[in-house]
């Protein structure tokens, strides 16, 4: 049996443990060890992704003890997948991260460290674990990190940290609640299990409850619209390299958990056509899309700008999920992969800009692009990317999310989707107009370059690969999602 | 009336629910707040606990007498789940009032509308 869905969360956990007691001893150790720890994390999901791929899917049995009494790890095409994801992104952000944090909050390093370690420990728990109520512990554990970790930051940093705590105790609290409506009607946690013994349950008013409490949960921490109220502020006021961490990846852990519940617990069969939860999904991701780009447009400050837009994308990976058919599914895993890339490498420049010039509001960017050509490129590539225009990332899951509107004839997603792409445009060409044609002081940038290469090299790394993806996306489609979206071809039930 | 003689934890646990949410979204004092959101947890764990209660059975530790005849005993794991979320919840109620003793260090108040103002004129 291999180990390996067990030793991508322990890798972290372990470091996560290491450093306060390193960072003790020498403050630099903590940076070394968190960097170490997240690149062993990756190469064992990439081992994983690539194992699943040729051989099926892995199963890992917690302590020898067999499902569904034991908790079980599972990786399968879509856990390897986003494991592989969210290791990845947590590597080039904490690689970054160094200077950013030694520049912004010099005394909280080691902390920040082990609870960044925490954080990805806890995100990649809730992808590999295969058991509900095991998520939960993950969960909260991840939860519990970046509240703290949000907390460190500015004046205001606190404040917005513990609305989201609230916020995200009733969704942790609601999602227990849905687990024991589940538990008490199945006599399950196991999620192969419950799936197995749902079926026959189906008219119950319990299972229907449970399915309502974890869905408006898991919607409130991937911050779907109108639940989204947390994330602006918690966005803006922490530190850059936290947000950068958090922001392409936490969002989407919790839709990756959505997936999970529509695709392996309920069957999607269940939440399309006896319970309209799915067209609930779809309906406010439009909303979303639609709030979250004119709120962007709306916005002066650059971090609150790009927050917005997480929201608006929040909206797509919505709209694919709700969607519910492989098109709209392979959408939002897609737009889950290329939003991951397009949002770190945004905030690594927001985190960039920051650090050389101690701004962040759009109308004092002018002539950066002179200045620091090489961090705007790749914010280019990024902006590009975000509004759609091919070969970027991004036109690709746009791309799909518009086959599923189509396919399912719903011509307002369709419609919503292009005017989005609008919207974007106008936000990041403003921003592009300032950076490349505003006229500015010279004597304000006198000083200002691109940034050291530790820096530098993750936010080109990112741009790059959010063009590597628009290239790539036919084989990443082709070999993993379309084996994950398998379920939804043959209607079960 | 049998009915609700049968369920009345169900009520209470709903009516501690509605406590806790009203506590969470309708207070402006950031410790109410708190609070109501352990009042909020508090609720789910009686809903756990209930859903373990089989009257007539005893205590989940092996008894001679009984034997290995499960049905004899209460249901064990939801007790084990409640005491991982009692853990969740002191942790999480560690890191809240952590949070507020920096509310209150910065802003010299918990009233949501004091810090609000006080941002402003910081701003």
């Amino acid at each position: 049996m291999s180990h390996l869905p067990v030793l991508i969360p322990i890798t972290l956990l372990l470091s996560a443990f290491l450093i306060p007691l390193a960072g003790y001893v020498k403050r630099d150790f903590a940076f070394a060890i968190a960097s170490v720890g997240a690149f062993l994390a990756f190469a064992f999901s990439l081992r994983g992704l690539l194992m699943v791929l040729s051989q099926g899917e892995i199963r890992y049995h917690l302590g020898g003890w067999a499902p569904p009494i034991g908790i079980e790890y599972v990786l399968d095409a879509l856990s390897a997948f986003m494991a592989a994801v969210v290791t990845l992104i947590g590597l080039v952000v904490l690689i970054y991260s160094r200077r950013s944090v030694l520049h912004e909050v010099p005394q909280r390093v080691v902390p920040l460290y082990a609870l960044a370690m925490l954080l990805l420990a806890g995100l990649v728990g809730i992808i590999v674990t295969g058991d509900l109520f095991n998520l939960f512990v993950f969960l909260e554990i991840s939860s519990l990190s970046a509240y703290a970790l949000m907390a460190i930051g500015d004046d205001r940093a606190p404040v917005a940290s513990f609305r989201y705590l609230i916020l995200g105790s009733i969704a942790g609290s609601f999602y227990v609640l849905g687990v024991g409506f589940l538990y008490f009607s199945t006599g399950s946690l196991n999620m192969a299990d419950v799936a197995q013994r749902l079926p026959a349950l189906y008219q119950s008013r319990a299972v229907a409850a449970a399915a309502i409490f974890i869905f408006i949960a898991l919607g409130l921490k991937m911050a779907l619209f109108p639940l989204h109220l947390w994330l602006p502020d918690v966005y803006t006021y922490a530190p850059s390299a936290v947000t950068a961490l958090i922001a392409p990846i936490m969002t989407k852990v919790s839709a990756y958990a959505l997936i999970r519940m529509l695709l392996t617990v309920f069957q999607p069969h269940y939440l399309r056509d006896m319970l309209p939860v799915t067209s609930v999904i779809a309906w406010l991701g439009a909303a979303g899309i639609l709030y979250g780009s004119i709120m962007a447009i709306a916005q002066s400050d650059f971090r609150r700008m790009l927050a917005y837009s997480s929201v608006s994308q929040i909206g797509y990976i919505g709209l694919g999920i709700g969607l519910a058919n492989p098109l709209g599914l392979i959408g939002a895993l897609l737009h889950i992969l290329n939003h991951a890339f397009m949002k770190a490498c945004l905030f690594l420049v927001a985190g960039s800009i920051r650090f050389r010039t101690g701004r962040w509001e759009v109308s004092s960017f002018a002539g950066l692009g002179r200045k620091m050509p090489w961090t705007m490129a790749a914010f280019t590539v990024a902006a590009l990317s975000m509004v759609g225009i091919p070969p970027a990332a991004g036109f690709f899951s746009k791309w799909y999310l518009l086959l599923g509107g189509i396919d399912r004839g719903n011509w307002f997603f369709v419609a919503t989707i292009l005017l989005s792409s609008l919207l974007a445009a106008v936000y990041f060409f403003r921003v592009l107009e300032q950076v490349y044609a505003g006229r500015s002081e010279e004597s304000a940038f006198k000083n200002v370059s691109d940034p050291p290469a530790s820096m530098l090299f993750p936010t080109i790394i990112l741009g790059a690969g959010v063009l590597v993806l628009g290239l790539l996306n036919s084989i990443i489609v082709s070999r993993i999602l379309e084996l994950v979206v398998a379920p939804l071809n043959e209607p079960r039930g | 009336m049998s009915a609700l003689a049968g369920n009345y934890t169900y009520y209470i646990t709903a009516f501690l629910l509605a406590i806790g949410l009203y506590g969470m979204i309708g207070k402006k004092n950031l410790l109410k707040k708190l609070i109501g959101m352990n009042i909020f947890q508090t609720a789910i764990f009686l809903f756990f606990i209930h859903g373990a209660v089989k009257p007539g059975t005893t205590v989940p530790v092996l008894d001679s007498r009984i034997g290995m005849d499960a049905a004899a005993y209460i249901n064990p794991l939801p007790h084990v789940l409640i005491l991982t979320a009692i853990v969740v919840s002191v942790a999480t109620t560690g890191v809240a009032l952590a949070l507020l003793i920096t509310i209150y260090r910065r802003y010299g108040s918990l009233e949501e509308t004091t810090i609000l103002e006080r941002m402003k004129q910081s701003s």
